[in-house]
Formats: C-alpha cells, sequence, structure tokens
C-alpha cells in the first residue's frame, strides 16, 4: 500500500480546511509548527462533529442505543489505534488526556510502586520536561537516582557510556525522537542494551508515533507514550500503551468513577485494564478524532510519510544552508536518514524570539524559545532557538518562503 | 513588513546591541534577583545597590530578545539614582503604557497627542523619555511579557531591599 506513488502533498493540503480559510489572503499559510501541534484534516473534524451530532452520549453507562453506540465507537476507536501501533491488545491502550499525562501515570503508578534508594532512572539530556519532570517529583519522594545520557554537539547521543548509566538502572526512559533536535536514537540497541541491564524502557513518542511507522512488538519496548494532536487529531486526548503484564500489576493512578469494580467505605477494588486507569468520562469525541485521524495518516501509508519527511528534510538542509550561509546554525544530526523534520534555527544576531516575529510577517509559522528542553538548551549553549518542523502537508515551497523570510530577517537586524 | 519598524525602533535596535549597565555588582551588598519567561526561555538578572531610599547602582545580566534586553537597558539609565518612589511610580507609567490595549477595546493607535507622560494611569509628572520607543510593543500582545520581565524582576529587588536592608540570595 505504502510502496507505489510518492506522498501527494498537494492533495494533503487539499484535506486540510485552514490552508484555505487562514488568515491572511496575501500570503498562503506558511505552517511549520507541527511538533507544536498538527494541524487537522476535515475527515478528523467531521468525524468529531457527526459523532456530536449522531451518536453522543456517555460511554460504559447507558443501556440506551445511542449510549451502546457511543461505546462501541469509542472502543472501536481503541482497536484502530492498537492495530496502528501495532499493540498485541486493544485493552493495552490507554488514553489519557495527553502525553505529559501518559508519563506522569507510569512514572507515578509503576515508578511509585517500584523505586526507591538505590535504584535509578535513566534519561537523556534531550528529553522535554514531560519526561524530567515527573520523574523528579518522583525521585524527591522516593529518593533514587536520575542519571542522564550526554548529548553531543552534533545532535546524536553520546552512548559510549551507555551500559555503565544503565547498570543497576530499573527504568530507561528516553524520548523516541527529540521535539529540539530531530535526533532519532538508535532505539534497537538502547533499548538492547536496557534489556540486558534488567531495565525496563519507556519511550516518549510524541514524535515519533506521528512521522515513523511504529510497531511495539519490534520495538520492544515497555511504555510508549505519544498525544493525539500531533499526529492531524485533536487536543485533549493522548495515549498511554504499556505491555499488560505490568499495567496489570501496577496501582492506579487517578481514582474515580469508571475505575473501579467495587467501593465500600473501607476501600474499594480497581477494575481491569484499561478501565483501570481511566477514571472519571474519557475525551470521548476527542477518541473518535484520533482513530479518524489515525485511519487518514494510515491512508497516507506512514513509510510513504516517512520518506516524504526525510526527503523534505534534505532539501531543507540543503536549501536553508544555501541561502543563509554561516550565518545559520541548524542544531541536530545532519544527516536526514538519523533525525525527523524538526530544525531548531540559530541565525547570528537576531535572537529566536524576534526571528519569529519577523516571519510572521511573512506569514511563516514557526516557534521560538526553549521548546520544554531547558537541560538540552543549557548542553546546546542557547537560551532558545526558533524551531521549523515538517509534516505531511509540508512541501518545498514552504521551504522555500522559510529561506526568503529568513534572509529578511537577517537584513532587517543586520549589525 | 509593515508594522515591524513600530516594533523594532532604532533606538530599540540601539540598546539591543549596545546595552547599558550590562555586567554584575558584589553580593552583597548588592540585591540580586532573576526573572525569568518560561514561554520563551528569556532569563534576566537584575543587580541593585541602594541607600535605603534610591537605587545607587544597577547592573543587567542574562539573555533574551531585543524587546526585553532594550527595556532592560533603558530602564537601567531611567532608574540609576531615582527613589524608590520615583522608580515605582515610573514602573506604574511603563507599565500602563504596555497595558493601554486592554482598556481600549475596538479602538487603534494611540489615546494621547503628546508622546510623553500621556498613559492614562501614570502620575503627573512622570516623563518616560527613551523607554516611549517601546510603545509599539502593545500592538504585539505577545511580546508585552518580553518588556516587563526586566520591570518585574527590578520590583523583586526593590522589595527585596526595602525589607531587609542586608544582602539577599537571587530567589525564584
Amino acid at each position: 500500500m505504502t510502496t507505489a506513488a510518492e506522498l501527494d502533498v498537494a492533495a494533503v493540503k487539499a484535506d486540510f480546511p485552514i490552508f484555505d480559510r487562514c488568515c491572511d489572503p496575501d500570503r498562503p499559510l506558511v505552517f511549520l509548527d507541527s511538533a507544536a501541534s498538527s494541524q487537522k484534516p476535515r475527515q478528523v473534524v467531521e468525524a468529531m462533529s457527526d459523532f456530536y451530532e449522531t451518536t453522543y452520549a456517555n460511554v460504559h453507562r447507558g443501556v440506551y442505543r445511542i449510549a451502546e453506540a457511543a461505546t462501541n465507537i469509542m472502543e472501536a476507536g481503541r482497536r484502530t489505534v492498537a492495530g496502528f501501533i501495532g499493540a498485541p491488545r486493544p485493552e493495552e491502550i490507554i488514553f489519557t488526556k495527553n502525553a505529559t499525562e501518559a508519563l506522569n501515570l507510569v512514572a507515578r503508578s509503576w515508578g511509585g510502586a517500584n523505586l526507591g534508594p538505590g535504584d535509578a532512572v535513566v534519561l537523556t539530556q534531550m528529553e522535554h520536561h514531560a519526561n524530567i519532570v515527573p520523574w523528579q517529583i518522583l525521585a524527591a519522594e522516593k529518593g533514587f537516582e536520575i542519571r542522564w545520557i550526554p548529548v553531543r554537539a552534533d545532535g546524536y547521543l553520546d552512548l559510549t557510556e551507555l551500559d555503565r548509566l544503565l547498570d543497576g538502572a530499573a527504568m530507561m526512559s528516553v524520548t523516541a525522537m527529540s521535539n529540539v533536535l530531530g535526533t532519532i536514537p538508535p532505539l534497537d540497541a538502547m533499548i538492547a542494551a536496557a534489556r540486558a541491564a534488567g531495565a525496563l524502557v519507556m519511550l516518549d513518542a510524541c514524535q515519533y508515533v506521528p512521522h515513523l511507522p511504529t510497531d511495539v512488538s519490534s520495538l520492544d519496548a515497555d511504555f510508549i507514550a505519544f498525544s493525539g494532536h500531533k499526529m492531524l487529531g485533536p487536543t485533549g486526548v493522548g495515549v498511554l500503551w504499556g505491555r499488560s503484564e505490568l499495567l496489570d500489576d501496577m496501582p492506579p493512578f487517578l481514582g474515580g468513577g469508571g475505575m473501579i469494580l467495587d467501593v465500600t467505605q473501607e476501600g474499594f477494588r480497581a477494575d481491569a485494564i484499561p478501565a483501570k486507569f481511566e477514571a472519571g468520562t474519557p475525551p470521548i469525541t476527542e477518541i473518535v478524532g484520533l482513530a479518524a485521524a489515525v485511519d487518514y495518516l494510515g491512508e497516507l501509508g506512514m513509510d510513504r510519510v516517512r520518506r516524504h519527511e526525510v526527503s523534505l528534510t534534505a532539501y531543507a538542509l540543503r536549501t536553508l544552508t544555501e541561502r543563509l550561509g554561516e550565518r545559520l546554525t541548524i542544531h541536530g544530526p545532519s544527516e536526514p536518514a538519523d533525525r525527523g523534520g524538526v530544525l531548531s534555527l540559530d541565525l547570528a544576531g537576531v535572537h529566536p524570539h524576534d526571528l519569529s516575529q519577523v516571519l510572521d510577517q511573512h506569514n511563516v509559522c514557526v516557534r521560538p524559545g526553549h521548546h520544554c528542553a531547558k537541560p538540552l538548551m543549557r548542553v546546546l549553549g542557547v537560551g532558545a532557538t526558533a524551531r521549523a518542523s515538517l509534516y505531511v502537508y509540508n512541501d518545498e515551497s514552504d521551504v522555500d518562503a522559510l529561506a526568503d523570510a529568513l534572509v529578511d530577517a537577517g537584513e532587517f537586524f543586520a549589525f | 513588513m509593515s508594522g515591524l519598524e513600530d516594533l523594532y525602533r532604532e533606538i530599540i535596535l540601539d540598546h539591543y546591541r549596545t546595552p547599558r549597565n550590562r555586567g554584575q555588582l558584589e553580593v552583597p551588598p548588592a540585591h540580586k534577583v532573576e526573572g525569568f519567561n518560561p514561554l520563551c526561555g528569556d532569563e534576566i538578572t537584575v543587580y541593585v545597590d541602594t541607600d535605603g531610599e534610591k537605587v545607587t547602582d544597577v547592573r543587567i545580566d542574562g539573555q533574551g530578545c531585543s524587546i526585553s534586553q532594550a527595556s532592560a537597558s533603558m530602564m537601567t539609565n531611567a532608574i540609576k539614582g531615582r527613589t524608590f518612589t520615583e522608580i515605582s511610580e515610573l514602573t506604574r507609567a511603563f507599565k500602563s503604557m504596555m497595558s493601554i490595549h486592554e482598556n481600549e477595546i475596538g479602538g487603534e493607535g494611540e489615546p494621547g497627542t503628546d508622546s510623553t507622560g500621556d498613559a492614562p494611569a501614570a502620575p503627573d509628572g512622570v516623563r518616560l523619555g527613551d523607554l516611549e520607543a517601546l510603545r509599539g510593543v502593545v500592538k504585539f500582545p505577545v511580546r508585552i511579557k518580553c518588556a516587563t520581565l526586566a520591570w518585574n524582576t527590578l520590583a523583586q529587588a526593590i522589595d527585596e531591599a526595602r525589607s531587609d536592608g542586608g544582602a539577599s540570595p537571587g530567589s525564584s
């Protein structure tokens, strides 16, 4: 299905109403901030509004027909997501409000039950704060150690000391693709090393699942967290996948309705997964939207999506370097095959915040700041970068527009 | 690039390229407070020496965009040698200028004719001087926090200087 033609970006773009309707009649919208949140195709928006207009009711409660239909549609969404990432069992898919909650769930539930003094959790220096702070909060309570896999100046991880860092570690929790550098670590080798050391593995796959074919069985991780809104789906829904034998043994995270078998004055009995970890009314319509997004990506073909992004990233690295020369630093690996389409830019003499302001005048949307990765910023020796990120609706014209705007910004701030 | 010249006036770029009163002061006797803009990563450190009534010296350290750096640089020029009360009035006038748009639903442009001391809530006689150049920031609401970062950090430093009179470690 994904071998024949290359991605037809014009056809993809036509599915995204925002490119027709927003916001400057004189200039096309050049949206290069999908690493923060992607745009939504009409298929997703329509799936959600159709559900609201024809079938909406709370799930797992009512006996009336639309309540049953809503439950069935939501659970079909769980199976769709499970299939998309190769999860062996749909109940291993836990819907959360976002990836941050999924990461916190594992830290709090698994970590709270299993970590103590003398234990260690291994992270990389390029983690998003969502995969740092939950561990730091827990470490302050439980007294375990946090160890850091270093990042080299060229954007690759320094794995020379990996075995030593993993020695005695209970968990390696790492990004599957950096949201700042685009770096895709050598996951197979790292996970094998963690396995050999007896550590569990969690992947922050927020930037991975939307952009690369994902098969949790072949990845051999224990937990994977990702968000819906970065993969063409709505905000308000994230996903935790975990091995059922681990999830079965973990204590609940949030308590409330929907996650119990019984409650007495003396205590409660938790339900089985996934209900155990889905207290309260879930983001029903958002799950419907996420399933539509997954279907959409499935039709594009994730192999084709990846090929498109590698090719466009190569074009961007080449074009930006040619147009801006020495003045522009692009952080992260120089080899497109080792990275995703996340380009953290540093234009000499122009602060990223100012740069992004000038780019906005060209209707070019990029993101300035530390990208919720301040430890990495300190390693890179910068306070902030301007990040341009690519997705299925971007093509070479977007990169060209970015290059034009960067040249303009360089002239405006010429010293 | 319409609009950018309103934001990036030449005097702002001048202060950005050549920041005044940049550096550090010895702590103690100086008070040092760090300010952060968690959204964009700007970090600023304000050092103030005081004699109990006025700021006798000030230095700025840290990093940030042209708006935050220029605002900090202009601020140091405006406050050095001024009493706490004068600085408080100046701060109020500056912040009033920054948030003018909040009181002007549906309005546009500037209400005043004279460009000095016309901010609605400004106390009588407060002259913003060069700081007027930052007026254009209100047209770019996300940048207001850049312009006010140094001022909020300064207020904290002066509060600490007033409350204990002695040296204090950097906070938050």
